[in-house]
């Protein structure tokens, strides 16, 4: 069986160990929340990072479809964005995938070199960190929203008073009738 | 019958007997991180208002500047706390940490720090108080989780109290009926005996305190503003709305938050309460504005309950002044709290005014018999009761709306019913968010007790996460376009925490959308809403 086969065949539990692992970055009086209070409107991160994380294992092996994977990262780390995380920690997660699969490989007793999944692995292992890439764009995308809500909002709690106060004449939209 | 299977004792070795909440937190002093913390007040906004040790200071500096007597000034706080708040007290005896209140704050949700859940931070201050004040504490310490108040202690104090927004959703869950909210409110008070209060508080205190209002605006300022809505208003209906600034003898006084008047979305709630009061002028409504009342909020509420007195004052001494009857009150949040629970032990008893009987209906607000300050949504509630409203709510038709129950107005106030009432007349399409996430059980818009600065986005943005979260379900499910709510500080931070999470979802007041659906006499043909948007069918003629 190839890399693919296996990774299909395992994909419960390697989604599992996956969502485990990010879950494992939280601080551990917080886990057992995260983990188990399932009322996605209770528990908002466990709930986004579960559905999510699984969401991402599937289009990575579809293809990987870049697609849905942009929509998951951005769902995963607009979140990790905010919280108290460096942003090597914030994307670290991506990386995980590789040790879990060998794990996994290691567990099932298939010797990589002598099974012939060698090269499958490494293009599996290839992809991650172009995965990580992708996940650190994004991350970055989502540190630059938050500098631009704080210009937003300093703008539009001054704007107009500055305009009242006659601090600023701008060139109006649409011309004055002559 | 269950098949039992009894651990090995190579098993029972392995577990772990202490308690998740006890296992190191004592220890672990607080990382003061940029993005979570507001800057520090500046020296200037305190001298303003008398408030004691002024400096330049920076939270992320090791030396905080302490006066050498800190530790006694705040124990004495302390005592003198303990001895006048009877409440104090017994939150600080009574909490077993059965947890039921642990995930129920939206920052512990959203950030999944331990040190916010509420029975923890709670634990930052209890864990002082038992050392210093309890016989167990003095003899056990840290068996009795008791610890010294240290220069890191004070440090994860402040940290974490100004990462509460005092929603009060913990206390909803607690059985011992503890309100947390209490508990930061009187720790805040303790850092500001020594200067440590935010300048995004300070700042507001200190202009309000001065001007009337936190942004600072001077009476001509203020005038203009609302000159300018006039003029917009008329550019949209064709009507010319009529309104009065500090007149003697009107019947009532309008005081709402300042954030109405000059920042946007409340403008347009601003312009609401305008055209609502012009077309009720015919049928008797006698009101006036006031640019020395000229702030609903309370800043002094997030640092101390002298603060929070002096600066409510201004609304009795207004109402005096002009010789009111009563006062009516936009839509605000924690100033109801203000208004709901201290206004009239702090300044009362407000005889010199009536118990608020509305103009146009008759009907007495009997639960405002003591302060004598009715809400505005339960004026408009009333009045659509009595049909005294020409409503055409087809013209809020573009509008997908949900309503975000503010913490003070539905834990504080218990204005469940009337916003969702008035909301149901003025608009067709309304959609609510899950049950579990509104009215008491409202998650807090994350930016609440002074913590809408810049400097704190990360904060912010994830202690908003579980209300976006519930606004993003009904964004997906009915196409949800407007997040209503009657609280100013929403109306300020949830536009921000929408762009974040949930792009597409603005934000408006509640009396906006009465504007839009209201209908005057001879009024032009209305083919936009209040912000210039075309209304639903009128998109061609706005081409045009």
């Amino acid at each position: 069986m190839d890399l693919a086969g296996i990774l299909s065949l395992e994909r419960s539990s390697l989604i599992k160990k996956w969502q485990e692992a990010v879950l494992d970055t939280y601080p551990a009086d917080s886990r057992q929340f995260l983990k188990k209070e399932r009322d996605k409107f209770s528990n908002p991160v466990g709930s986004i990072l579960e559905n999510e994380l699984m969401s991402l294992f599937d289009a990575f092996l579809a293809g990987p479809d870049r697609d849905k994977m942009i929509v998951c990262l951005e769902n995963i780390l607009r979140l990790r964005a905010v919280q108290d995380f460096s942003p090597s920690q914030a994307v670290s997660f991506v990386f995980r995938l590789k040790s879990i699969v060998r794990e996994r490989l290691h567990a099932k007793g298939l010797e990589i070199d002598t099974n012939g999944i060698e090269e499958d692995l490494r293009i599996f292992e290839k992809n991650i960190d172009e995965l990580v890439l992708l996940a650190f764009d994004i991350y970055c995308r989502c540190r630059q929203k938050i500098y631009e809500l704080r210009v937003h909002e300093v703008q539009n709690q001054v704007g107009r008073l500055l305009k009242r106060a006659n601090l600023v004449c701008e060139i109006p939209d649409t011309e004055p009738d002559v | 019958m269950a098949k039992v299977t009894t651990p090995k004792p190579k098993e029972t070795a392995n577990i772990d007997h202490s308690p998740p909440l006890m296992k190191g937190w004592m220890n672990t002093p607080a990382e003061i991180r940029p993005g979570i913390y507001c800057y520090g007040a500046k020296p200037k906004n305190l001298e303003a208002v008398g408030m004691p040790f002024p400096k330049e200071w920076n939270p992320e500096d090791e030396n905080w500047k302490l006066p050498e007597n800190w530790k006694e000034i705040i124990e004495e706080g302390f005592k003198d706390r303990l001895d006048r708040f009877r409440s104090f007290k017994l939150f600080m005896d009574i909490c077993v940490r059965c947890g039921a209140c642990a995930d129920k704050c939206h920052f512990f949700i959203g950030s999944g720090d331990p040190k916010n859940m509420p029975v923890l931070r709670a634990e930052l201050i209890r864990s002082v108080y038992r050392k210093k004040f309890t016989k167990g504490g003095k003899l056990l310490g840290q068996f009795a989780g008791a610890r010294e108040l240290t220069e890191d202690v004070l440090k994860e104090w402040w940290y974490y109290l100004y990462q509460c927004t005092e929603c009060r959703r913990c206390s909803l869950f607690c059985p011992y009926g503890i309100d947390t909210a209490e508990i930061t409110i009187i720790g805040r008070e303790l850092t500001n005996l020594l200067g440590l209060n935010t300048d995004w508080i300070a700042g507001p205190a200190a202009n309000c305190f001065r001007t009337g209002n936190h942004l600072g605006i001077q009476p001509h300022a203020y005038k203009d503003m609302l000159d300018f809505f006039v003029d917009e208003i008329e550019g949209l209906t064709g009507i010319r709305v009529d309104y009065s600034l500090n007149r003697k003898g009107a019947e009532i006084l309008f005081v709402t938050p300042s954030g109405d008047v000059f920042a946007d979305p409340g403008t347009y709630t601003a312009m609401g309460y305008l055209m609502l009061f012009h077309y009720l002028q015919s049928q008797g409504l006698d009101i006036t504005w006031s640019t020395y009342a000229s702030e609903g909020g309370n800043f002094g509420y997030f640092t101390s309950h002298e603060m929070a007195k002096r600066l409510n004052a201004k609304m009795y001494a207004e109402a005096k002044r002009l010789g009111v009857k009563f006062i009516m009150g936009g839509e605000c949040g924690h100033m109801w709290r203000v208004l709901n629970q201290y206004m009239d032990t702090f300044n009362g008893p407000a005889d010199f005014l009536e118990e608020p009987v509305s103009p146009i209906t008759g009907t007495k607000f009997e639960n405002a018999k003591s302060t004598k300050m009715i809400h505005l949504v339960e004026f408009t509630a009333d009045l659509i009761k009595h049909n005294k409203l020409k409503l055409d709510p087809s013209r809020n038709d573009h509008l997908k709306v949900t309503f975000h129950d503010s913490c003070n107005t539905s834990r504080g106030m218990g204005f469940l019913e009337e916003p969702r009432y008035v909301i149901r007349n003025v608009c067709n399409n309304f959609y609510e968010m899950p049950p579990n996430t509104i009215r008491e059980q409202t998650f807090c818009c994350g930016s609440g007790s002074g913590l809408n600065a810049g400097e704190d986005m990360e904060l912010r943005m994830r202690g908003g996460l579980p209300r976006a979260n519930a606004v993003k379900y009904v964004h997906e499910k009915h196409g949800v376009n407007m997040l209503a709510n009657i609280c100013a500080i929403d109306r300020a931070a949830l536009p921000t925490l929408m762009q974040y999470w949930v792009p597409g979802v603005e934000v408006t007041g509640v009396h906006e959308m009465v504007a839009n659906a209201l209908v005057f006499e001879g009024e032009t043909k209305r083919t936009t809403d209040l912000r210039g948007n075309p209304l639903a069918g009128m998109e061609e003629e706005e081409d045009v």
